[in-house]
């Protein structure tokens, strides 16, 4: 088979999959993890394939038209170049680990059927995004993620806090889709094609005339995806959905569709000092923000989530800075380790019965109950943290090296301003990265207490996956950067030795001081007890966790936030830790801008169209009834009345056209 | 014999025939009252043949055949009508047609054994002097 | 009305055959008898619909169909005039006789022969004989029917032209005959189904004979009827069978 039939496999498998399980969920129970994990597996097996054929040589290209549609035609275009490939790999390891695990995770789970069939959807439609040459096809499989992660997140709908998740995620990324639909006309009307490769071809030759506002536009929808400041608020509710769910789209994939999207029209962008100015503030504010509330959380997913929402920032910053390798790169290794940071704690929140951190420092030999667990966490916080050398290490050395090299002037591609806002967001985020990563450590494994309860080994879906995922979290940034820029645009992706040592510096005084700090306030948790498990620990591990979700509200008086005084972060943050709990208020602010301002319009509305509206047209209804009321008299029921009134009606007639016909 | 003698004559049975259909009460009345305007009809068809037969040489008589198949619809007519008569007359205990009132606006339509025949007697009635006025 | 003004430009070309100085203060003999009968017959009509006495209408429907009989003789449709005889008068007035008798018709005068209805039907009527007078006077008064040589409408011609040229209407005829006996026949039965139910739910036995209903169906057979008119209503229909044929023969 050529390389272009296989890649259209990769996308066309799951979709296959999906659909089957859809049909026969209920009909063939049998079928259904089978149908949701062999198709990912099959793709995951073809996308190495194209990966391995294409290899950093020549895109692939390939279009075909269906039917001409107007001015701007529409093609089933396919673009495969290093980028895509090496992402599509990324994406089918994460998706069939997810699929994996999810068989073990939502054993018990009566809506697992459709469970399934979504996230082979969502797998599909991501895969119709990375290898996608045609930006209407490309926005295609960006709104079917959409939908999917609407109804993923509101996976446990019984719950309040799902539901009004998966609202808040739809509704904040569609309002980033409209303008970045918007955007996507114009650039098409601009270009004349929406091909990429046309595109950049235009880019190239000058044919753009607004690179701003497009670029602008465009961001706006890049921001709701990829859940960039000030865009990013649905991130941390989304966590409401089942872990697997997070682990797949809101670590791994989804959210860094905006940056491949970004990536791969990084010209378009470059043509535009603007556009990446702002790119930079909006990275900048976004890495060093999320990780401040990161620090403050007390789930242990919201933890991870903040955290995806600092690292993304990096993967915006290197665009920002116009190096897409570096980007990608991080993407890669980031999607790699992060999703094991969610799957492992699923497997957390099962074995502990709670969310809350607060709850695991209170309990002792939680890392015995958990061995696969803590061992793969542990690879994947280092990853994390930036320590060589785990992956997260090369990959964020990168992105600062890039950094570095704009502010010393060494490339003409983007602004002074941009490397140097992006060098110290990073350099302070690496700080606050370590920091939270020792934390959620710290206060997971090493709590003091009552012994945590034993509910027996883990599914083995659910521990081999870990150690799946721990490898490329261990070894892959070490082995990739020297291999990595053949596939992408060759920029040279070796750690400089100014910024590998400053970023390991500041993760080293992170992480150590975060230890002073613990070991300072540790002493407090036996004074406060606190925690609250789950109400059926022996459950199955979906069932805990919304059990947990949904219990940390009554039982902490917030979502994202407990009363605990032996938390380190409390102390490190000072008076800013109440703020960074929530969000720094983005939501409160929401609320009074937007929300207020809509319910109110919405209650005028109602009351218009109940009192105003209705009044007229009951008024118009009146008179009718009136009317019908006066007729209804002659509806007596008597034929003889009826008949007398058809015959005086019949004489008058023929009296008339008598005398009409005579002339008279 | 002048034309007009017959057509007025069966003009006027015709009317009169109407006026029966029209007033009166009772369903077998009624029916007789059709019987008056099928034989006005009959009456007009009989002299338009004759009519016809010296002054236009028109050797079909269809005027006498019709007459001979209406005379045969109005016998077939009269027993069905009278088997219906008979069957509303068993139903509801009365061949009134004014008591036929079931497509009336806001009418329950009420049984055989409807208590309120009595009680809706004047009622009928008065809707009836309504409807006159 | 086209009808009316054919038939009127015909009347014309036919005046001009007949002798033009045919007016109508100078009858013929059959005429006057045409006349004369003519008024018996619209007077017995008359009576008919508006006596209140039910069985005097059914009879003096028996003069009025007698009455047209004797005009279709004077029309010489001589065969017309004995169907007439035979079936109005010796099977339809029959059957409406038994009908009245089964429905249990009071006998003697009954007040409330008339609808309510009673003076929108003379409007809508006397309207619609003023029109109709109107036009059809308007249209033949000058035409003339010559009554004289071979009659029009004896039973040699019609049964030639009715065999010659009707034949398949008069077979057709007797297939609507047919479903029409059935269809009297069904109702019948049907009805009597009904009241069997019906009398088995303790409602009044509607399907008994009414020879031996219980004097208390009487006063349903007519409960608008006033105290006035509760004398009349008392007897059987047994009786009223009786005065019915003693009025006939009276009569």
């Amino acid at each position: 088979m050529t390389t272009t039939t296989l890649a259209v496999l990769v996308p066309l498998l799951p979709f296959l999959g999906a659909l089957a399980g859809l049909l026969l969920g209920r009909t063939a129970p049998g079928f259904v993890r089978p149908l949701a994990v062999l198709p990912t597996l099959a793709s995951l097996v073809l996308a190495a394939v194209v990966a391995a054929r294409q290899g950093g040589g020549r895109a692939v290209d390939a279009a075909t038209e269906l039917t001409p549609t107007g001015s701007v035609p529409i093609e089933l275009a396919l673009y495969i170049d290093g980028f895509a490939a090496l992402t599509a790999v990324l994406v089918t390891v994460v998706a069939a680990c997810v699929q994996i695990y999810s068989t073990g995770y939502l054993r018990d789970d009566p809506r697992y059927p459709s469970y399934a069939a979504l996230v082979s959807l969502f797998t599909s439609a991501m895969l119709l995004v990375v290898y996608s040459g045609d930006l209407m096809v490309l926005l295609v499989g960006w709104e079917v993620m959409g939908i999917c992660s609407y109804f993923l997140v509101g996976h446990y709908w019984e719950t309040p806090q799902a539901r009004a998740a998966s609202l808040k995620a739809f509704l904040v990324t569609k309002l980033g889709d409209v303008p970045f639909l918007i955007g996507l006309f114009a650039l098409a009307t601009e270009a004349g094609s929406f091909r990429i490769t046309r595109i950049l071809d235009a880019v190239a030759g000058g044919g753009i005339e607004h690179p701003t506002l497009i670029a602008l536009l465009l961001l706006a929808g890049v921001a709701g995806k990829s859940a960039q400041f000030p865009l990013h608020t649905w991130l941390p509710d989304a966590m409401a959905g089942p872990t697997p769910v997070s682990a797949l789209i809101h670590a791994a994939t989804m959210v860094a569709a905006g940056v491949y999207f970004v990536a791969r029209l990084l010209p378009l962008f470059e043509a535009s000092r603007a556009a990446m100015t702002v790119l930079a503030v909006m990275a900048a504010v976004t890495m060093a923000g999320s990780a401040l509330a990161a620090l403050a959380q007390d789930d242990i997913k919201r933890v991870l989530a903040y955290s995806t929402i600092s690292q993304l920032g990096y993967m915006t910053g290197a665009l920002a800075v116009a190096d897409r390798g570096a980007a990608v790169f991080h993407l890669l290794s980031h999607g790699a380790f992060k999703a094991l940071l969610f799957l492992a704690a699923g497997v957390i929140i099962h074995a502990a019965g709670t969310n809350s951190l607060a709850a695991m420092s209170r309990m002792s030999h939680l890392r015995d109950r958990v061995p696969d667990a803590y061992w793969t966490m542990t690879v994947a916080l280092l990853a994390l943290a930036a320590i060589p050398p785990f992956s997260g290490f090369f990959s964020k050395e990168a992105v600062l090296g890039v950094a570095e090299h704009v502010v010393t002037g060494h490339t003409e591609h983007a602004p002074a301003a941009a490397g140097w806002i992006v060098l110290l967001a990073g350099l302070l985020t690496a700080l606050l990265t370590a920091a939270y990563a020792t934390r959620l450590w710290l206060l997971a494994f090493r709590g003091h207490g009552p012994e945590a309860p034993d509910h027996g080994r883990q599914p083995l879906t659910m521990t081999a996956v870990l150690w799946v995922l721990a490898v490329p979290s261990l070894a892959f940034g070490g082995f990739a950067f020297r291999v990595l820029p053949d596939w992408f645009d060759g920029h040279d992706l070796t750690p400089t030795l100014t910024t590998s040592v400053l970023g390991t510096g500041v993760a080293l005084v992170g992480g150590i001081v975060t230890y002073a700090t613990w070991r300072h306030t540790t002493a407090y948790a036996a004074r406060t007890p606190l925690g609250a498990v789950a109400a059926h620990p022996e459950g199955g591990a979906g069932r805990v966790e919304a059990e947990a979700i949904a219990g940390h509200e009554p039982a902490y008086g917030d979502i994202a936030y407990a009363p605990d005084p032996s938390d380190p972060g409390r102390l490190l943050l000072g008076p800013l830790h109440r703020h960074a709990a929530a969000g720094f208020h983005l939501d409160a602010v929401y609320t009074a801008l937007f929300v207020r301002p809509v319910r109110a319009g919405a209650r005028l509305v109602r009351f218009l169209d109940r009192e105003v509206v209705d009044t007229y047209v009951r008024g118009a209804g009146t008179l009718p009834r009136w009317l019908g009321t006066a007729v209804r008299r002659a509806q007596t029921g008597n034929l003889q009345t009826y008949v007398s009134v058809l015959l005086a009606g019949t004489v008058v007639l023929a009296v008339a056209a008598v005398l009409v016909a005579t002339g008279a | 014999m002048h034309l007009a003698y017959p057509a007025v004559l069966s003009a006027l049975l015709f009317c009169t025939g109407l006026y029966g259909v029209l007033a009166r009460r009772n369903a077998i009345l009624v029916l007789m009252s059709v019987e008056l305007m099928l034989n006005a009809v009959n009456l007009n068809l009989v002299a338009f043949d004759v009519w016809l037969s010296r002054a236009a040489e028109e050797t079909l008589h269809s005027g006498q055949a019709l007459t001979l198949f209406t005379i045969a619809i109005a016998a077939a007519e009269i027993g069905i009508g009278l088997a219906i008569v008979l069957a509303v007359y068993r139903n509801r205990g009365t061949s009134d047609i004014d008591r036929l009132r079931d497509t009336a606006e806001g009418h329950e339509p009420d049984g055989p054994d409807a208590p309120d025949h009595d009680a809706s007697a004047p009622r009928a009635a008065a809707e009836n002097a309504e409807a006159t006025a | 009305m086209t009808l009316a003004a054919t038939l009127a430009g015909l009347a014309a070309g036919t005046t001009d055959l007949a002798a033009d100085s045919r007016g109508f203060l100078s009858p013929t003999g059959v005429e006057i008898a045409f006349l004369l009968v003519g008024l018996v017959t619209f007077g017995a009509a008359v009576v008919t619909v508006t006596t209140k006495q039910l069985v005097h209408a059914a009879l003096w429907l028996v003069v009025t169909l007698g009455g047209l009989a004797v005009e279709y003789l004077l029309l010489t449709a001589e065969f017309i005039a004995w169907v007439q005889v035979l079936i109005y008068v010796g099977s339809v007035i029959v059957l409406l006789l038994f009908g009245l008798m089964l429905t249990r018709a009071p006998i003697g005068r009954s007040p409330d022969a008339d609808s309510g209805n009673r003076w929108v039907a003379l409007a809508v009527a006397v309207a619609a004989a003023a029109a109709l007078v109107w036009v059809v006077v308007d249209a033949f008064r000058t035409t003339w029917i010559d009554l004289d040589g071979a009659p029009a409408g004896s039973t040699d011609v019609t049964g030639a032209s009715l065999f010659q040229h009707w034949v398949l209407p008069f077979e057709a005829l007797s297939v609507l005959l047919l479903a029409a006996l059935v269809g009297a026949i069904v109702l019948s039965r049907k009805a009597t189904a009904d009241a069997a139910t019906a009398a088995a739910t303790g409602t009044p036995p509607a399907g008994s004979p009414p020879a031996v209903a219980p004097p208390t169906t009487a006063p349903v057979t007519d409960p608008a009827t006033g105290p006035a008119s509760a004398p009349v209503t008392g007897p059987s229909a047994s009786g009223a069978a009786d005065a019915g044929s003693d009025t006939e023969g009276s009569r």
